[in-house]
């Protein structure tokens, strides 16, 4: 927008102009990132984001302990040089145990976010695109957002959590039964907000335009509208990146997510309850892990929106 | 508004229809069997027969429809029986707990009182922590007041209740010894030492569930106040030489309010559901954690019934939102 205003304020080249007087158009994303940067909180939380991302899937790299390796005699130890987070009550690493739990977070809330932005973005396109789809898929909207979630996440994990555990291994069953059902019962949000921008985006001259060249529907949508509805999509995909992983660590919680002997920041958070009394840091780490992460997640969600938001960007 | 009111109700019941099809249906489709929790000595025609007494073998359209008659029949009319004392219940079958052979509804009847109380003081205590936060916040914006404001409601919502509720024990139980960390149901508040044992126990949950909740609607709160603080007629409330008070306490304030209230009231249900967890976490012996205990035993009937009753709240909630916004709002009538 500004390199626009800049080339109108320029008096018009001369033929003798140097090639270095012109400046090449600026990638719009620039301007994203540089309204990004004077958010404060944002920037913080993708510091934060990008050293827990690195903490979980480097971090196993430089400390080598493996999660599962007991060391019954140092069980129960407190914080050390050797174990800097203490070990449990089996002498596992506390530290190894929160690299390998994070791994499961962080890939289930980014699984389950892609998945709940795919659900959510056809929806959205669809029913605002295509008129006569608009009333069944946003009624089908409205039925989902009625259903008791958390409820409901629970029976579903609790009836089919056995056969999905036989058909894909203990892990792996479980991992698809809990991805699948976070993204199935998150993408209301986002098929609303994206049908709404799809429906006011069909009004704009340049849809009428591409129409009037007889673009097909197809190219039009891929071409036109999501690009154009990219910023609420990415804004909803750090929301929905915090929802499911306090949604995994709550139902790691409640005794219904991964197996114990396979962690979780959620499941070491539940099993560390029955050692509050003698050891409460064991609850710490995983609570700060949870709720840090999230909070940066979140962060960045706020800096997207102002960043993205073209009425706030370049004041 | 009458008739829209009418309208939305008669449109909540192929809603309702659909969501108690949806959740028995889930039920249904599982591999799960009831009798599996039986004995094995069990010999295997009496077990057909327990099967066939529970009307497993049944076509799926024929459970539902018997499901449905006792859900939305028979049982609510047991229910008024038990509150007002009339005798209009039937004499037909009820919803059996699996677990326990009572009916389903006695359970929840029982256990509801203390969720109600736990779930209903900390959403009142979140809504007046919230409204004054939130009025300071924007009418201040950008202060030092503001800014501590919205990091905290940032970080009221981005810690999960099962972490600030075992902190809270950690600190407030464990190390300081101040209050209790089991929530106990059959204390009796009788005199005043009583009294300060029962505020004692229920300081934990409800903060944990206060402070949560406290978060959202306060910047609900704020974003109200911003929209209308800028508008003209607090210009002109101005001008007349209202006092700043009563511009922004009533003329605002009013007007703001409009969006908090439906927002108040549609966050309702999820407080209900988020109270499963806050219950776990201080082992109140409410509806959710009726529901965990129903999960882990496979006790169809009662989570089938606690998840409907979870629907119904939702349904309710959104209609009341919907209902209240076109009340307090004259601009948006529906007629």
């Amino acid at each position: 927008m500004t390199d626009h205003a800049l080339a109108s304020a320029t008096p018009p080249p001369g033929p003798d102009m140097a090639m270095e007087e012109y400046r090449a158009p600026r990638n719009q994303w620039w301007d994203v990132w540089d309204q990004f940067k004077t958010h404060k909180g944002a920037l913080f939380g993708l510091g934060f984001f990008i050293f827990a991302l690195l903490f979980v899937y480097a971090g196993p790299l430089i400390w080598t302990i493996d999660a599962g390796y007991i060391d019954i005699r140092a069980r129960n130890a407190s914080p050390s040089w050797i174990h800097p987070m203490g070990t449990d009550q089996l002498g596992r690493d506390t530290m190894a145990r929160m690299m390998a739990g994070g791994q499961t977070s962080i890939a289930v809330g980014l699984t389950a976010m892609l998945l709940s932005l795919v659900v959510g973005t056809l929806i959205g396109v669809v029913a605002g695109y295509f008129r006569r789809m608009d009333g069944p898929l946003m009624r089908l909207t409205d039925l989902f957002l009625a259903l008791p979630l958390l409820p409901l996440l629970l029976v579903i994990i609790m009836l089919f959590r056995d056969q999905l555990r036989g058909a894909f291994g203990p892990e792996g069953g479980i991992f698809i039964l809990i991805v699948f059902v976070i993204g199935i019962t998150s993408w209301m949000q986002t098929a609303r907000v994206v049908r709404g921008d799809v429906l006011a985006l069909k009004e704009r001259e340049f849809v009428l335009a591409a129409k009037s060249i007889g673009t097909p529907s197809r190219r039009m949508i891929t071409r036109h509208i999501l690009p154009n509805v990219m910023s609420p999509i990415m804004v909803s995909a750090t929301l929905g990146i915090a929802n499911a992983i306090i949604t995994e660590s709550a139902l790691s919680f409640l005794g219904l997510g991964f197996p114990s002997d396979f962690p979780t920041w959620g499941r070491l958070l539940f099993d560390a309850t029955d050692w509050l009394q003698s050891h409460p840091e064991r609850v710490v780490w995983p609570g700060l892990a949870i709720s840090l992460t999230v909070l940066s997640v979140n962060y960045i969600g706020d800096g997207l929106r102002d960043a993205l938001d073209p009425r706030i960007r370049g004041r | 508004m009458l008739t829209y009111t009418i309208r939305r109700l008669v449109l909540a019941i192929p809603t309702l229809l659909f969501i108690s099809f949806i959740i028995f249906l889930i039920v249904k489709l599982s591999p799960s069997d009831p009798t599996a929790g039986l004995p094995l000595t069990i010999p295997p025609e009496v077990r057909e027969q327990i099967r066939e007494s529970l009307g497993v073998n049944q076509p799926v359209l024929v459970q539902y429809f018997r499901w449905l008659q006792l859900m939305m029949w028979n049982e609510p009319l047991h229910l008024l029986e038990g509150w007002t004392g009339w005798e209009i219940a039937p004499d037909g079958p009820r919803v059996i707990s699996y677990q326990t052979r009572s009916p389903v509804m006695d359970l929840i009847m029982q256990r509801m009182p203390q969720t109600l109380w736990v779930v209903g003081v900390s959403y009142i205590v979140g809504i007046l922590i919230a409204l004054p936060i939130g009025i300071i916040s924007a009418y201040r914006q950008y202060s030092w007041f503001d800014q501590i404001g919205t990091f905290i409601s940032m970080l009221g919502f981005s810690v999960p209740t099962f972490f600030t509720g075992v902190l809270f024990i950690v600190i407030f139980a464990v190390n300081l010894g101040w209050f209790p960390s089991v929530y106990d149901t059959t204390h009796v508040v009788t005199d005043w030492d009583s009294f300060i044992v029962q505020i004692k126990q229920i300081i934990m949950p409800v903060m944990v569930l206060g402070l949560f909740n406290a978060s959202q609607i306060s910047r609900f709160m704020r974003a109200s106040m911003l929209d209308n603080l800028n508008q003209d007629y607090v210009r002109t409330a101005r001008a007349k030489g209202l006092t700043e008070r009563v511009v922004v306490l009533v003329h605002v304030l009013r007007n703001s309010m409009i969006p908090v209230v439906t927002v108040i009231a549609l966050n309702v249900p999820a407080v209900f559901g988020g109270a499963i967890i806050t219950e776990q976490v201080f082992k109140v012996n409410g509806i959710g954690q009726l529901l965990i205990i129903a999960i882990q035993g496979g006790d169809i009937p009662v989570v089938q019934t606690v998840s409907f009753i979870f629907a119904v709240l939702i349904v309710l909630f959104n209609l009341l939102a919907d209902v209240l916004y076109g009340v307090l709002d004259p601009r948006i009538r529906y007629d």
